[in-house]
């Protein structure tokens, strides 16, 4: 390692060596000199130069950290809202359905009701139309069968009956009688 | 004579000369010699890196600029903070640059060529520790006042009355007026001592490898190559520790000039 130190005699005679703890002044000089050099470029220029640009970093990094975080939060937000809107919209729809089912129900019987009822009207009337038609046939009748009464009677009889008042007054009482004894019969 | 003595008696084992140069040229009344083409060098490298990573910083760093990052927030992160707190900002201006600039002195020792760690000299780390000397004076008496930085300095709180006889001389002395000493001291010695090492067991290798080939001295070469390799990745942590704990001392001792409570 030191052979081209030895080579080349660059090393000074052993013979006069002063103390290696005696500074030499032209060593001391120079050393100070570089130092202030290298202190003067790394201190004044270069040193605070980088710790501008770490700063910048820890800033830049802190920064986007705090906006990550930001932006998380507002994500998380807005999904608890989105959930929440969810929710109601299921809870809307199920309370819609239920509504509907009820209203449904509700309408069937309704429906159900007014049919009945209409049916009923419908029976009521053609009872009483049935009763209002017996009815009128009845009295048609009544009237048909006391003429054909007294005309057959009167042909049996061989007598006309003078009084038409006390006629009609028999013969009234003579269907009376038969509706006495039809409704004892029954 | 023994088999070793045998062995041994044309090696030459290699001194205090390793770290005398003859100079390559003069200027003026000075004679320029290797260890200070070589700090200039450094100079270039510190100065040449770090333009290269953070002349135009990205915010999304590339290439060198990733490097250099890590650099600093090593010095920031192991250095700075531990020390001087919310301040270590400000003086990351002075501590990058001693950091870098004594690690790249070191690491001179095992670049081919140059092979000779620049801090072995004792003017460098001298020079570098009086500057972090003054630094302390400069900021202590504007922080504390002259007789504030005294009285911290010196007289640990908490302490029983009569202790103070001692422990204010003994804290004086070793505060004041030893501790440039040590700092530069710590730093030349260890550069010193692993320069030595590398270069006997270079030198083992080399004269039984190449000099004076004899069977009983090869296996000796052989151990000598080991050595020098194993020694050279020593070193290379040893460089890396030393530059770290001068730069540590350095910010401990501005912290000191800076809060009266240390």
């Amino acid at each position: 390692m030191f052979l081209a130190e030895h080579a080349v005699g660059l090393l000074a005679a052993e013979s006069k060596n002063p103390s290696p703890l005696l500074p030499d002044t032209a060593e001391l000089v120079v050393g100070i000199f570089s130092f202030l050099v290298v202190l003067f470029v790394l201190g004044k220029i270069l040193v605070p130069r980088i710790q501008v640009t770490l700063a910048e970093r820890t800033n830049a990094i802190e920064g986007g950290i705090q906006r990550a975080e930001e932006a998380q939060a507002q994500a998380q937000q807005v999904l608890e809202q989105y959930r929440t809107q969810l929710a109601e919209a299921r809870h809307e729809a199920a309370r819609l359905r239920e509504d509907a089912r009820e209203q449904g129900a509700q309408i069937i019987a309704e429906m159900r009701e007014q049919a009945q009822a209409e049916a009923e009207r419908l029976i009521g009337h053609a009872h009483s139309q049935i009763d209002a038609d017996r009815q009128a046939a009845f009295i048609r009748l009544r009237a048909e069968i006391g003429e054909l009464a007294i005309e057959l009677a009167g042909r049996i009889v061989g007598e006309s009956l003078e009084d038409e008042a006390r006629r009609r007054g028999t013969v009234d009482r003579f269907l009376d009688e038969l509706d006495d004894r039809a409704r004892a019969g029954t | 004579m023994s088999a070793s003595h045998l062995l041994a008696k044309d090696f030459q084992a290699p001194g205090l000369g390793l770290f005398q140069w003859k100079p390559l040229f003069h200027i003026g009344p000075y004679a320029v010699a290797k260890p200070i083409v070589l700090v200039l060098l450094v100079m270039v490298i510190v100065v040449g890196f770090f333009w290269a990573a953070f002349a135009r910083p990205k915010l999304v760093p590339r290439g060198v600029q990733n490097l250099g990052e890590v650099a600093y927030m090593f010095v920031r992160d192991e250095v700075g903070r531990p020390f001087l707190g919310k301040d270590t900002e400000k003086w990351m201006r002075l501590l990058v640059p001693l950091f870098f600039f004594v690690w790249v002195g070191n690491l001179m020792s095992v670049v081919p060529f140059a092979q000779f760690p620049v801090n072995s000299r004792i003017a460098f780390p001298a020079g570098l520790a009086v500057l972090i000397y003054l630094t302390f004076w400069v900021v202590g008496v504007k922080n504390q006042g002259f007789i504030g930085l005294l009285k911290s300095a010196t007289m640990p709180p908490d302490l029983p009355k009569p202790l103070y006889l001692i422990v204010v001389p003994i804290e004086f002395v070793s505060t004041f007026l030893i501790r440039p000493f040590t700092h530069a001291v710590r730093l030349f010695a260890n550069m010193f001592a692993g320069h030595i090492l590398i270069a006997l067991f270079a030198t083992v290798a080399f004269h039984f490898l190449w000099d004076k080939v004899t069977p009983l001295g090869f296996p000796v070469g052989v151990l000598g190559v080991i050595l020098t390799i194993t020694m050279t990745a020593f070193e290379l942590f040893i460089q890396a520790v030393q530059a770290y704990v001068f730069t540590l001392l350095a910010a401990f001792y501005i912290s000191a000039g800076l809060y009266s409570d240390h």
